[in-house]
């Protein structure tokens, strides 16, 4: 009897534990390194809101991806390094049964999770952003800089620029002025690059951090007189370089900057200072997007809105965030496609994913996300997956998109993201996996 | 020569705005001597009360009068229930208490006014005098000559006040010896009260000036990274140091950055710039070195 009892109470823990599991494996789980508070809490609030939105708008749209609810966890870095490191060793553990890539909003801390994500079989998604030469996937299994990288956009800007210029940049003057950091460098190899091509005059001209204080900078660039200035500024230094802008005469309309430099929060407390400013962008402000307002009317009419400010919802940052959610789901939808649907897909298996994105107008169209993102279709020796932007210009009061999309100069910038990889798998002993054979 | 002149005037104008700042800091090192860790948060607590008032309906003066009382009841409220229990312990607790603060501070001003970045339209346009530009060729702005005439007034007030009120020769006993102070009948607490008081308003004046200039945002609390080494040039016990330290600091880092980099370029080769980044610490430490107390402190002579 007793014999019978401990068999049966076996076979019930062994019941409860297989259901759990089942039940755990109906959930695909987000690591979400966030920050919400510091110095870009601002920036961070509407993107990392926009992201949760979108995660929830399919649990409640659609019952999650294929039945499998998608759930996350958030760990706030202040955009610190340190604390993104922190915060990812934190996610890990959960993250490794079942994980979406992981955004961390910060080209420092992709830099610092690089590696460890490759090790941990965690994709890490950096779009926008990020190490440059991740697109090459052969060395960069696990990282990727999905849409565009800097250097990408910073050859589309002068793309852009040439276009204005009736096709030639000849004898022009250029100044990048950048944030002195590992972001703001990022592009200086394209546009020397491009500077030999098109024969315009680049000068480069760093900000240190924070950038609230540009007076020497703006002195020199009213004494170079250039044609335009292209710029790389992230936060406070944004406005600073609107303000001391206007204070030496430079007109805003030959300033043209980054998607970090092209959100509302960049622009509204520069005042007038910013009105005719341009900026890269790959997804337009607004709530006439039929995903956002769909979101607004969801997730809000439901009560389940990750946003306590609801005049974030549209903005610039917002939508980002929202279009790299898509970007995510997309991804496990893919996934589930090989492996499974219904199924929680591991870090491994949503990699495969990332790798293979096809996200096309059509499939745009049907999520209403048309105006949020470009054409995605990824491979192995492109993680990159696009390359094209947009440029907005800030009227006053918004932001109004002034071109259609714009790809940087594919030719001229991947041969430099593939050098730059190859130096990077040298020095880390790395050897590359061979693109052709994968699918 | 007219360029060198440019980036002079412009630096010495710059300089204004570190000093605005490094005043908060001279106050509180006068009255308790320590360096208040919170004083850019306090910066940023005060401006960011001002557009909080002003989202709310109130007008920029209302909203400045507003601030004004948010400051020194913080003020008060920081003697009551920080300073009050570390009376006569070492400064080291009182530094690591103003640590404290300046958490406290940049968690709760968002929390209460939001952390959206914000305008402050003061009505000072930021744009180039036209007799200057015409006549010299120099760009100087309303808003830096505004600053400048701010600061004079705000140092020159506080400098008289330290020197020939009792409560500004209380403020100096207070910070030569707590004990000392309170055993001749000097009341600690109003006298810390105070100085906070006054201190929060230093820090509404820097943070109207330096939130119209920027935007009122986070960032507010970095301008205290210039403080630093504008109070150890011109000491931290001294009004007058922080504005001649301030002026330094601006000048020479504006200098550096423009003709620094071609020499750097041509002797090790590649892009320098950023330079006013950690040019004000390398001539602070120089100072450091060669003048401790800095070029108006008090030199502190221990007897044994």
């Amino acid at each position: 009897m007793f014999k019978y009892r401990k068999s049966a109470l076996t076979a019930a823990i062994s019941i409860a534990l297989l259901a759990q599991a089942a039940l755990a494996a109906e959930e695909q789980f987000f690591p979400i390194t966030s920050y919400r508070v510091g110095p870009y809490g601002a920036n961070g609030q509407s993107f990392f809101g926009g992201f949760a939105d979108y995660l929830n708008y399919v649990n409640i749209k659609e019952g999650g991806v294929n039945g499998v609810k998608l759930v996350w966890e958030e760990c706030e870095t202040e955009y610190n390094n340190a604390k993104g490191i922190e915060c990812y060793e934190r996610l890990k553990d959960k993250a490794k049964v079942s994980s979406g890539p992981i955004h961390p909003m910060s080209t420092g801390i992709s830099y610092a999770l690089i590696e460890k994500t490759a090790a941990d079989k965690i994709p890490m998604a950096m779009v926008g952003y990020g190490r440059t030469d991740a697109v090459d996937g052969s060395v960069f299994p696990y990282a990727f800089p999905l849409v565009t990288t800097y250097q990408m956009q910073a050859s589309a800007i002068i793309r852009f620029l040439k276009e204005k210029e009736k096709g030639s940049l000849e004898g022009k003057k250029i100044v990048f002025l950048y944030h002195d950091s590992a972001y703001g460098k990022e592009p200086i190899v394209a546009l020397q690059e491009e500077a030999k091509l098109n024969k315009f005059e680049l000068t480069l001209i760093p900000v240190a951090h924070p950038g609230n204080e540009q007076g020497a900078q703006w002195l020199q660039i009213r004494q170079e007189k250039p044609d335009y200035v292209v710029f790389w500024g992230w936060g406070v230094m944004n406005q600073t370089a609107l303000k001391a802008a206007q204070k030496v005469g430079f007109p805003r309309e030959k300033m043209i900057g980054s998607w970090w430099a092209g959100s509302e929060e960049d622009t509204v407390p520069a005042g007038d200072a910013a009105k005719g400013y341009m900026s890269a962008t790959w997804n337009v402000a607004g709530k006439n997007v039929p995903l956002i307002a769909d979101i607004e009317k969801v997730v809000y009419g439901a009560g389940k809105g990750n946003l306590q400010d609801t005049s974030k919802i549209g903005t610039i940052l917002y939508n980002r965030g929202v279009s790299a959610a898509v970007l995510s789901v997309e991804a496990i939808r893919k996934a589930q496609e090989k492996y499974g649907k219904g199924k929680a897909m591991t870090g491994e298996q949503v990699r495969w994913a990332m790798e293979n994105l096809d996200i096309s107008n059509a499939r745009l169209k049907q999520i209403g996300a048309t105006d949020l993102l470009p054409e995605i279709k990824t491979s192995c020796d492109n993680h990159e997956g696009s390359g094209q932007v947009k440029i907005q210009q800030w009227d006053g009061t918004k932001w109004v998109v002034v071109s259609g999309w714009i790809e940087g100069n594919k030719a001229l910038i991947h041969p430099l993201f593939k050098a730059s990889a190859k130096q990077y798998a040298t020095e880390k002993g790395i050897t590359p996996r061979d693109c052709s054979k994968e699918s | 020569m007219q360029f060198f002149l440019e980036v002079l005037i412009g630096g010495l104008l710059s300089g204004v705005m570190y000093a605005l700042v490094a005043l908060g800091f001279v106050l509180i090192y006068k009255a308790s001597g320590v360096f208040n860790f919170a004083q850019g948060a306090m910066v940023y607590l005060a401006a960011l009360s001002v557009v909080g008032c002003m989202e709310k309906g109130a007008p920029l003066w209302l909203a400045i009068i507003l601030a004004f009382v948010i400051m020194t009841l913080f003020g008060i409220a920081t003697e009551k229930f920080v300073l009050r229990k570390l009376v006569n312990q070492p400064p080291i607790a009182l530094f690591m208490a103003t640590i404290g603060l300046a958490f406290f501070i940049e968690g709760l001003a968002p929390m209460v006014f939001g952390s959206d970045p914000r305008a402050l339209d003061l009505g000072i346009v930021d744009e180039p005098i036209p007799a200057i530009l015409d006549a010299w060729g120099i760009v100087i702005s309303k808003f830096d000559l505004v600053a400048a005439g701010v600061a004079a007034l705000l140092v020159t007030t506080l400098a008289l006040f330290f020197q020939y009120t009792r409560i500004g020769r209380a403020l100096r006993a207070v910070a030569d010896d707590h004990q000392a102070a309170l055993s001749i009948g000097i009341p600690l607490q109003h006298i810390w009260a105070i100085v906070w008081g006054i201190a929060g308003f230093v820090a509404l004046v820097a943070g109207l000036m330096w939130g119209a200039r920027n935007g009122v945002q986070f960032a507010l609390t970095f301008t205290a990274l210039k403080a630093l080494p504008v109070l150890i040039i011109g000491g931290f016990t001294s009004v007058p140091g922080a504005i001649v330290g301030g002026l330094l600091i601006g000048a020479s880092e504006k200098l550096a950055e423009i003709y620094l980099p071609p020499v750097m370029q041509s002797l090790f080769g590649g892009n320098f710039g950023g330079i006013e980044g950690w040019f004000p610490y390398v001539l602070a430490l120089f100072f450091l070195l060669v003048r401790p107390e800095g070029l108006f402190g008090e030199k502190h002579i221990d007897r044994v």
